[in-house]
């Protein structure tokens, strides 16, 4: 701090501090902060705040899991849909992972220099095109009367057009594709920082290659699939768009559990309670991808 | 070596798949465009033509969601610029233990789900008067763009030789003239790619204004809107001008990041050549 | 008002490390003054006090009588010249140059006068407009002095400047750096590790060790007459004959050594009984002479240089010794194994105390 000082002055330091307070305090920490207060109380009216009924309470949260009997396997529809979210965003995640591994190795290691910057810029190309953009391109090849059917019926794979978009298959097709690049390019950083010779090693030792990519190329790659299912899982699992488009009411999303509590039931507490359950579940599992492939904060936020 | 030629062959073939499976969608989205029929689709095709480019321009609710897109995205430049520089500027100048603990804080918001930045800043101004609307918009997009021009600046201070600061210093300049002449400059690359980051996170942001938009429309929330009720192939006119402007943004963009940086390996031939050249007369 | 810096009691603490103890020294106005001392001595903590970046922990700094304290970098009648020049890599060389100017409100016409002034001093006339990065090390180092100069300080502090040129550049740059410094008058305060430019450049040097000044003179004095130990073994090559101290009479000292008694000029606090170390230089000593000092060693390894021949010799007692030859047309065959007697005159050599060397 006092190093600051020394270098930018009294005057310029104490504004800059300012703006970081601003920042951190006003936007970031005291604003989470609320939220989870807010969460634990009961949804009142704005004139029965503070008031005799206003107090703690952990019913916000125990509402999620009311009526959750492990018994019959029976579920409440909202713990439902909390499942289906922290599965699909897994599934998605891991095909994500499968997808990108053999493209990322094969820019990194295999095609020439010179083909490895072309084909990156063509892939930064849809990484710009908005989400909403992507998914909604998806919405048109999935319709019943849609290219892939006609497609699929043509080459004789189906016999009848499918309904794509009544399933979970649509949403989990979308999100693939709207989230893939950003396994794409950590992967990528990671594979390109191993050494070819050490391939060309294993293979001259006679390792056959599922053998090369397991002990080899994939402990080296381990950084950047942590960073890669990371932010995949974020996206999939906060994602709104992709099940609102691609998805039909039997396919809901927590994130769209969560608008309608706010703006449908009008109940914020509880839907600040979902909002603080959700950040739960990312921050869960990126403790569990830091912990599993031993990464820390700095090499995910590049 | 055959093994190795084999599998490189199937790699080769199995990007061309990825390519495709990458493009064709957008490909298809965009020749949806030029189809006649009321329903965006290229099946079956029942004419050419460009009357939905027509539709759209006729669209005022598009035309106010652009504006409101713009609106917002030249406020979260305004607040997340200045914010992202302080913040690298004071992470780069405290101590290593504050520093890590700060850090953390600041790219906390980069690994939040954006519903959540909206719902928690929709919450925190609620408690404090302020309804949803572009405002808040600005306020909820700009707690995760500052974190993303903080740490394009910071990558660019780290460079930074804090040699120079001294100098202009003991040259007799005031701190708020080093900071003018000498780190400005410097920062000045970043804060410009920040700035136009800012803007672009900011244009295509959905998670967050959703929930902090209060009865405003952005463009992508309209975009959305539009696709679940009334679609017509006019959504699909404004995509494909959105797509041509971004890739005609990023290939310029990647151009002139390409062309800076070889200035920069000239600059280095000459001064090595001036070297040789001052050691021959020598 | 004369502008002498004067260093009044200065110490500086960094936690329980004392970079610099109690210095008390006068650099008078218009003088080449350096600081010569290996890394670590804390001749770059002096630098960075009298430039206002650092306030000492204890004692005061003067600048032509004006105290310093709470007076910062941009303030002081100093300019310094970093290590690595800091010239601002996004200025051209003239901007650089007028830098300076340009913080105190110069209009930008007298600036870029001013700065081509100082072009023609430093012999780049045609350079203003070039960028940093298309010069060369040597041109560099030139536009840092200029862009210091501009400033017309009362005084030039110079960290090592030169550390990174090559040899040759280094060579000519003392020269040039000397031959400024007359011409302009401005007090200069060299740091440096290199004892060949301290030597070279100064009218004075100030020799430090573990924070503190061990010796001030000129530099004929530093390399001829050492007053400690650490500076007779710091500043050039030097034999080192370590005994205990037989007498002391009319300023010559005898010491009983194992390459026998040896007698030199008696240093200060040297006393009969104490231990003491005798040091001689390579080209002081003397082949076959007959001299009060008289030794016999070994040649084990002979380093021809042209002018001169460098002999190592196993000495009595095993310690190695030097001998300088100037290769004046009477140098003898000289190959390993050859036994020489060699000797030195009294006045030649240094005794000091080998207390003082142990404690430093």
């Amino acid at each position: 701090m006092s190093e600051l000082f020394r270098r930018y002055g009294t005057g310029m330091t104490l504004t800059m501090l300012a703006g970081v307070a601003v920042w951190v305090l006003a936007m970031v920490v005291l604003p989470y902060f609320v939220m989870v207060e807010y969460s634990f109380h009961p949804n009142l009216t704005v004139v029965e705040m503070g008031g005799p009924k206003d107090h703690y309470t952990l019913e916000n949260y125990a509402a999620l899991f009311r009526g959750v009997d492990l018994l019959h396997w029976d579920f409440p529809d909202d713990f439902r849909v909390f499942l289906r979210t922290m599965w699909g965003a897994s599934l998605v995640t891991f095909i994500c992972l499968l997808v990108c591994y053999p493209v990322a190795f094969y820019l990194a290691k295999v095609a020439t220099p010179e083909r490895t910057a072309f084909l990156l810029l063509i892939l930064v190309i849809p990484f710009w095109i908005n989400e909403i953009l992507r998914t909604f391109s998806w919405y048109i090849l999935l319709a019943y009367s849609g290219p892939l059917n006609i497609v699929l019926k043509a080459l004789g794979i189906i016999d009848a057009p499918v309904r794509w978009l009544s399933g979970s298959a649509g949403v989990l097709i979308g999100m693939t594709y709207a989230f893939l690049l950003f396994m794409m390019f950590p992967l990528y950083n990671a594979l390109e920082t191993l050494d070819r010779n050490q391939i060309e090693a294993a293979r001259d030792l006679g390792a056959p290659t599922w053998r090369i990519h397991w002990r080899v190329v994939i402990p080296h790659a381990k950084p950047g699939i942590a960073v890669g299912c990371i932010m995949v899982f974020v996206l999939a699992a906060s994602s709104y768009v992709v099940p609102a488009l691609l998805g039909s009411p039997g396919t809901r999303w927590f994130t769209e559990t969560i608008y309608s509590w706010f703006f449908e039931a009008q109940n914020w507490p509880l839907g600040s309670a979902y909002a603080f359950i959700l950040l739960g579940l990312c921050v869960a599992f990126i403790l569990l991808m830091m912990r599993l492939f031993r990464v820390g904060l700095t090499d995910i936020a590049k | 070596m055959q093994a190795s030629r084999a599998s490189d062959r199937l790699l080769q073939i199995y990007l061309g798949v990825f390519l495709v499976y990458l493009f064709l969608p957008l490909v298809i989205m965009a020749a949806a465009t030029f189809n006649t029929s009321r329903f965006p689709t290229v099946t079956p095709w029942l004419g050419t033509t460009t009357r939905w480019f027509e539709a759209l321009y006729n669209d005022a609710g598009m035309w106010v969601a652009l504006e409101n897109s713009f609106i917002i995205g030249f406020f979260v430049i305004l607040v997340s610029v200045p914010l992202g520089v302080a913040a690298a500027v004071v992470l780069n100048g405290v101590h290593a233990r504050a520093r890590s603990l700060l850090y953390a804080v600041m790219v906390s918001p980069l690994l939040t789900p954006g519903v959540i930045i909206g719902i928690s800043t929709l919450v925190f101004w609620d408690r404090l008067g302020v309804k949803g609307g572009l405002h808040l918009a600005v306020i909820g997009q700009s707690s995760f763009i500052t974190a993303y021009v903080m740490l394009m600046v910071l990558a660019r201070l780290q460079r930074f030789d804090t040699s120079l600061e001294e100098a202009a210093l003991d040259l007799g300049a005031s701190h708020g003239q080093v900071f003018r002449r000498i780190l400005a400059p410097h920062l000045k690359p970043a804060i410009l790619s920040g700035a136009v980051l800012a803007f672009f996170q900011s244009f295509e942001n959905y998670n967050t204004t959703l929930f902090t938009r209060g009865t405003d429309t952005t463009l992508t929330i309209y975009i959305a809107s539009k696709v679940r009720t009334g679609l017509t192939p006019a959504v699909n006119a404004l995509g494909l001008i959105l797509i041509l402007v971004t890739v005609v943004g990023a290939v310029a963009y990647e151009v002139m990041r390409r062309r800076e940086s070889a200035r920069e390996r000239a600059a280095l031939r000459n001064a090595e050549r001036a070297d040789m050249e001052a050691l021959q007369i020598a | 008002m004369s502008q002498d810096v004067v260093l009044d009691h200065v110490t500086m603490r960094f936690g329980d490390f004392t970079a610099v103890r109690d210095i008390n020294l006068t650099v008078k106005a218009g003088e080449f003054f350096s600081f010569l001392g290996p890394s670590g001595c804390g001749k770059t903590t002096i630098l960075r006090i009298l430039s206002g970046f650092t306030e000492p922990t204890e004692g005061q700094v003067r600048i032509g009588g004006r105290d310093m304290a709470g007076i910062g970098p941009n303030q002081r009648p100093t300019a310094l010249i970093f290590q690595n020049l800091a010239l601002f890599p996004l200025m051209t060389v003239w901007e650089n140059i007028a830098f300076g100017l340009e913080v105190r409100g110069v209009s930008k016409e007298k600036r870029r006068k001013r700065a081509m002034e100082l072009l023609d001093l430093i012999a780049m006339p045609d350079a203003a407009d070039k960028r940093i990065s298309e010069l060369s090390g040597g041109m560099k180092q030139r536009v840092a002095i200029a862009r210091a100069l501009a400033v017309e300080p009362k005084v030039m502090l110079l960290d090592e400047p030169l550390s990174a040129l090559d040899l040759k550049l280094r060579q000519h740059m003392r020269a040039e750096l000397r031959a400024i410094q007359r011409r302009t008058g401005v007090t200069f305060i060299y740091i440096t590790h290199d004892q060949g430019e301290a030597l070279t450049m100064s009218d004075r040097v100030a020799v430090m060790s573990r924070g503190r000044i061990e010796q001030v003179g000129a530099p004929s004095d530093i390399y001829d007459a050492p007053r400690t130990p650490f500076v007779a073994t710091f500043v050039g090559e030097n034999n080192r004959f370590a005994g205990t101290v037989a007498s002391v009479e009319g300023g010559v000292a005898r010491v009983d050594t194992p390459a026998g008694p040896l007698a030199g000029k008696a240093g200060e606090g040297v006393r009969p009984g104490d231990p003491a170390v005798l040091f001689v230089r390579p080209e002081r000593m003397r082949m076959g002479q007959a001299c009060p000092n008289q030794l016999s060693a070994r040649i084990h390894h002979v380093d021809f240089e042209g002018s001169f021949a460098n002999l190592f010799l196993a000495g009595p007692g095993g310690g190695e010794l030097i001998v300088q030859a100037s290769n004046d047309g009477a140098l003898p065959s000289l190959s390993p194994g050859i036994e020489l007697s060699l000797g030195f005159p009294p006045e030649s050599a240094v005794v000091l105390p080998a207390s003082a060397e142990a404690a430093a």
